[in-house]
This record gives structure tokens, C-alpha cells and sequence, in this order.
């Protein structure tokens, strides 16, 4: 499915955002959080390029389950890394497993419920990591309001996991279609609130 | 008048020229000298023309086979809407006048000017592209002189990095004009036109594609660095690099018309965004 100059220029501005918040957004951060939001936002960004390129037809490639997982993974580490010092060492060692499992489990012929289960929990933790605790911490005051936004990205990255995994499964709630349109937009609310979020953190 | 400007500007392919242009200016702006508009105006109007004359030129000598290539045939020259004297007279007068400009502004500038269209028009096109389908490093180091020329312009001398710029180009160019070859390959077939794909075969020209990406995105990440583009654009280009690397391996390893397709659309992206960093 070719998409529409308008979810085109949605995509464009989701890969503007992302690309601001590589080069300018987390300047000053420690080197983890830098590197882990450079990769989330990296993929971000390049995921979005070949959406516009290739057309929306390409989320049901089997690769975009392993890649869209790098998203949350790596921005849930930046943010344990930067808030929760004390989990920094076992949310690293979460993230590098997580995505091992998650690399394995859909590159092997593996039978049974084996696959499904592994990336309904590594999607599940590093979704509510970056819902729950960007949210938690701004309402407990330990950090700007503002900060919630990124639980509010938390919350949509979520959402477009779900809207893709009915995809991959054959059995949408809503028709195919509906999705592949909604996707971009949600892709640009998504990165609009994590770069806001991040702006005013 | 307007008819004409019509039918003339598929002739200077305007997103190839664009492109090149863009690469150019990119070359003078990453010195980072105090800007002047006037010298900016002259790189821009001088390369403009030099590249729409040569491409000029090339389509004039390939208009024969222009017209037995499917993607090609339409064009005004393959087609007859613009005869072969007209299309000759136009693409001298545009070099004439582009390496005239350049030549007036600084000798060394006009001669690395001068360089990319003889390299173009008279290496890679008129003598070795129906000979060796290694022409392409030619028509390489040809797309390398915009840049090059650029950065001469600004600093007055051929240094390091406006080589390390130029090789960037040169490398990045198999990511493009490779993965267009076998996109198109019953086309320069029956045109007889000898490609890496028709000399070497699918498999050796995708890992030419990985190999040449390779180089091209480190040429450019160490000439980032010599240059002293900030840390953040620095890491910009160090993910749309990454995408590069990717999209060239997905080539060899997973290949497909899709990657194929994506890889060429986004090398050229690629191009237009590293050649922006470069300037900031």
C-alpha cells in the first residue's frame, strides 16, 4: 500500500523529529544514555525514511518485529540509565537479553507459543518502563511535568506494538487498512511527545 | 521559449544535477569560512551550469542508446523532439559558460570544474562507458570534482579533506548507479552496454555495493570529523550511515527487488542529508 502524500508527510516530520533529537536533543546526557537514544531515535528515524520510500506494505516484513523492538529497548535503557541508577547493570543485561531472545526466537524455526511469549514480555517490560516511569517521576515532582510526555510516548509506542501485532497475526480488530493509515500518525504523535517530553524533562 | 525551456530540462536531468550541485556547496560551506554571498551565487550558478552541460552532452553522444532503452527512449533527444545539433550547440554553450564562470572566479576552481566534465563527458562517456563497465569509477571520480570544487573555492588549495569528501562521493556512487544497473539490467543488455552486473554477475556487483558503502560512509564520517562538524550532527551522520551499511548488506545477504529499490532511493537521501550536516 503506497502511502498517501499525507501519511508521507507525516513520516517526514516523525524522521525530522527524530533526526533533531540525535543531533540536538540529548547533548550533555552520559555516554549510555546517549548511545541508547541515538540508537532508539536512529531507527526511528531510518524506519520512517523507508516507510516513505517503499511504501506502508513493508510492517509486514518479519524484520520490522525485530527492529521495532530496538525502539523500546533502547529508549527504556536510557531512561533507567538516567533516573534509576541503582537498576542500571540489570536493565542493561534485560535490554542485551531481551533482544538476543527476541533475535533468536524469530530468526530460528521455532514451534509452539515460544516466540510470541518472549516478545509479549521483552515489548511488555521496556513499554511499561518508558509509560510508568517518566510518568511516576513527574507526578511524584522528582521531575518537570513536562516529563510525563514521555510516558505519553510510552503509551503510544504501546499502542502501535499492539496495532502491529494484530497486523502480523491475520486477525485485526480493525481492518489492515485502518491500521497501515493510522500508523504514520501515530508514529509522529509518538516522536513529537518523546522529543517534547525529553525537551522538558 | 517556454516549449523549448520544457523540452530542455529533462535534458539536464534536474535531480542528478540538483544533487551534484547540492555537493557541491557542500564542499564550499564545510570549510566554514566567513560566508559571502556573492562567491556562494558564483559556486552555485558556475557548477550549475557545468553539470547541466555536460549531462547535456552525455545524453547528445547517448542518444542511440537512449532510444532502445525502455526507460530512456521518451527522452527529447531519443525521441527527435530535440535534434542532435541543437542538443550539441546547448550542452557546449552550458560547459563553455560554467567553466568560463568557474575559471573567472579562481583558476584552480575553474580547473577542477573543468576536470569533472572532461572526466564525464570525455573519459567516462565518449571513450570507456561502451568499452568496460568499470567506466563507472570515471564516471565516479567525475561526480567527486562538484565537491571537491567547492571546498577548493573556500580554501583556495586541494587539501585532505576535500579528497576524503570527493572519495566519499566517488564510493557512494556504486551504492546508486550498482543497484540502478540491475534494477534496469534487460535495458543496458539490449543497449550492449557492459555493466558489473553483466561482467561479474548479481552477486559480485552486491558485494561491490557493500564494500564501496562501506568506504564511502567512513570517508565522509572522517572527513565529519577532520572538518569538526559537531558531536550531534556527528551522530546523525554516524545513523544515516548506519542505514546505509544496513540497507547495502540487506543487498547481499537478503536480496530482493525491494532492498534493491531501497537501497538506491536511499543513498540518495543519504547524500542530500550527509551534504547538509557537512555544511552546518
Amino acid at each position: 500500500m503506497k502511502a498517501s502524500p499525507l501519511l508521507r508527510l507525516f513520516l517526514l516530520l516523525a524522521a525530522l523529529l527524530a533526526a533533531w533529537q540525535v543531533a540536538v536533543g540529548i547533548e550533555g546526557l552520559e555516554r549510555v544514555p546517549v548511545l541508547a537514544y541515538t540508537i532508539g531515535f536512529g531507527v526511528l528515524l531510518v524506519a520512517c525514511l523507508l516507510l516513505i520510500i517503499l511504501g506502508l506494505d513493508v510492517l509486514e516484513s518479519p524484520v520490522v518485529v525485530i527492529v521495532s523492538t530496538v525502539i523500546p529497548l533502547s529508549l527504556s535503557l536510557g531512561l533507567v540509565w538516567e533516573r534509576l541508577a541503582a537498576w542500571r547493570t540489570p536493565y542493561l543485561l534485560f535490554v542485551l537479553g531481551g533482544f538476543l531472545a527476541v533475535l533468536l526466537t524469530r530468526s530460528l524455526p521455532l514451534k509452539g507459543r515460544l516466540p510470541v511469549i518472549v516478545l509479549t514480555v521483552v515489548h511488555g517490560v521496556a513499554g511499561m518502563v518508558i509509560f510508568l516511569l517518566p510518568s511516576v517521576l513527574a507526578a511524584q515532582g522528582a521531575a518537570r511535568p513536562g516529563f510525563a510526555l514521555v510516558g505519553l510516548g510510552g503509551a503510544l509506542i504501546g499502542l502501535g506494538g499492539l496495532l502491529l501485532s494484530f497486523l502480523k497475526a491475520g486477525r485485526p480488530i480493525v481492518p489492515r487498512e485502518t491500521i497501515l493509515r493510522i500508523l504514520p500518525a501515530l508514529l509522529l504523535l509518538m516522536t513529537a511527545a518523546f522529543v517534547a517530553g525529553f525537551a522538558l524533562a | 521559449m517556454l516549449k523549448k525551456l520544457r523540452l530542455y530540462l529533462p535534458l539536464i536531468k534536474t535531480l542528478q544535477t540538483g544533487l551534484l550541485l547540492a555537493t557541491g556547496l557542500a564542499g564550499y560551506l564545510s570549510a566554514h569560512t566567513a560566508p559571502s554571498g556573492l562567491i556562494l551565487l558564483g559556486v552555485a550558478g558556475s557548477l550549475f551550469l557545468a553539470i547541466s552541460g555536460s549531462t547535456v552532452l552525455n545524453m547528445w553522444y547517448d542518444r542511440d542508446i537512449d532510444a532502445v532503452m525502455n526507460r530512456t527512449h521518451h527522452r527529447p533527444l531519443a525521441d527527435g523532439r530535440v535534434s542532435p545539433a541543437e542538443a550539441l550547440r546547448l550542452g557546449l554553450i552550458l560547459s563553455a559558460l560554467g567553466v568560463g564562470w568557474a575559471v573567472a572566479m579562481s583558476p584552480l576552481y575553474g580547473l577542477v570544474v573543468f576536470a569533472g566534465l572532461f572526466f564525464d563527458v570525455i573519459v567516462y562517456t565518449i571513450w570507456l562507458k561502451r568499452r568496460t563497465c568499470w567506466s563507472i569509477v570515471w564516471g565516479g571520480i567525475s561526480g567527486g570534482m562538484p565537491i571537491l570544487a567547492g571546498r577548493v573555492m573556500a580554501t583556495g588549495q586541494i587539501d585532505l579533506i576535500g579528497v576524503l569528501l570527493s572519495m566519499a562521493v566517488l564510493f557512494w556512487i556504486p551504492t546508486h548507479i550498482l543497484t540502478f544497473s540491475m534494477r534496469y539490467f534487460a535495458d543496458y543488455q539490449s543497449a550492449r552496454i557492459p555493466t558489473f552486473p553483466s561482467a561479474y554477475g548479481f552477486e559480485t556487483t552486491r558485494a561491490v555495493i557493500a564494500l564501496s558503502a562501506i568506504i564511502a560512509a567512513a570517508s565522509m564520517g572522517v572527513a565529519g570529523v577532520m572538518i569538526g562538524v559537531q558531536a550531534g550532527f556527528l551522530r546523525l551522520m554516524a545513523v544515516l550511515s548506519a542505514g546505509l551499511l544496513v540497507l547495502s548488506f540487506a543487498t547481499v545477504f537478503r536480496p530482493s527487488e525491494r532492498v534493491n529499490y531501497s537501497l538506491f532511493k536511499y543513498a540518495s537521501l543519504y547524500m542530500l542529508a550527509s551534504m547538509i550536516l557537512l555544511s552546518l
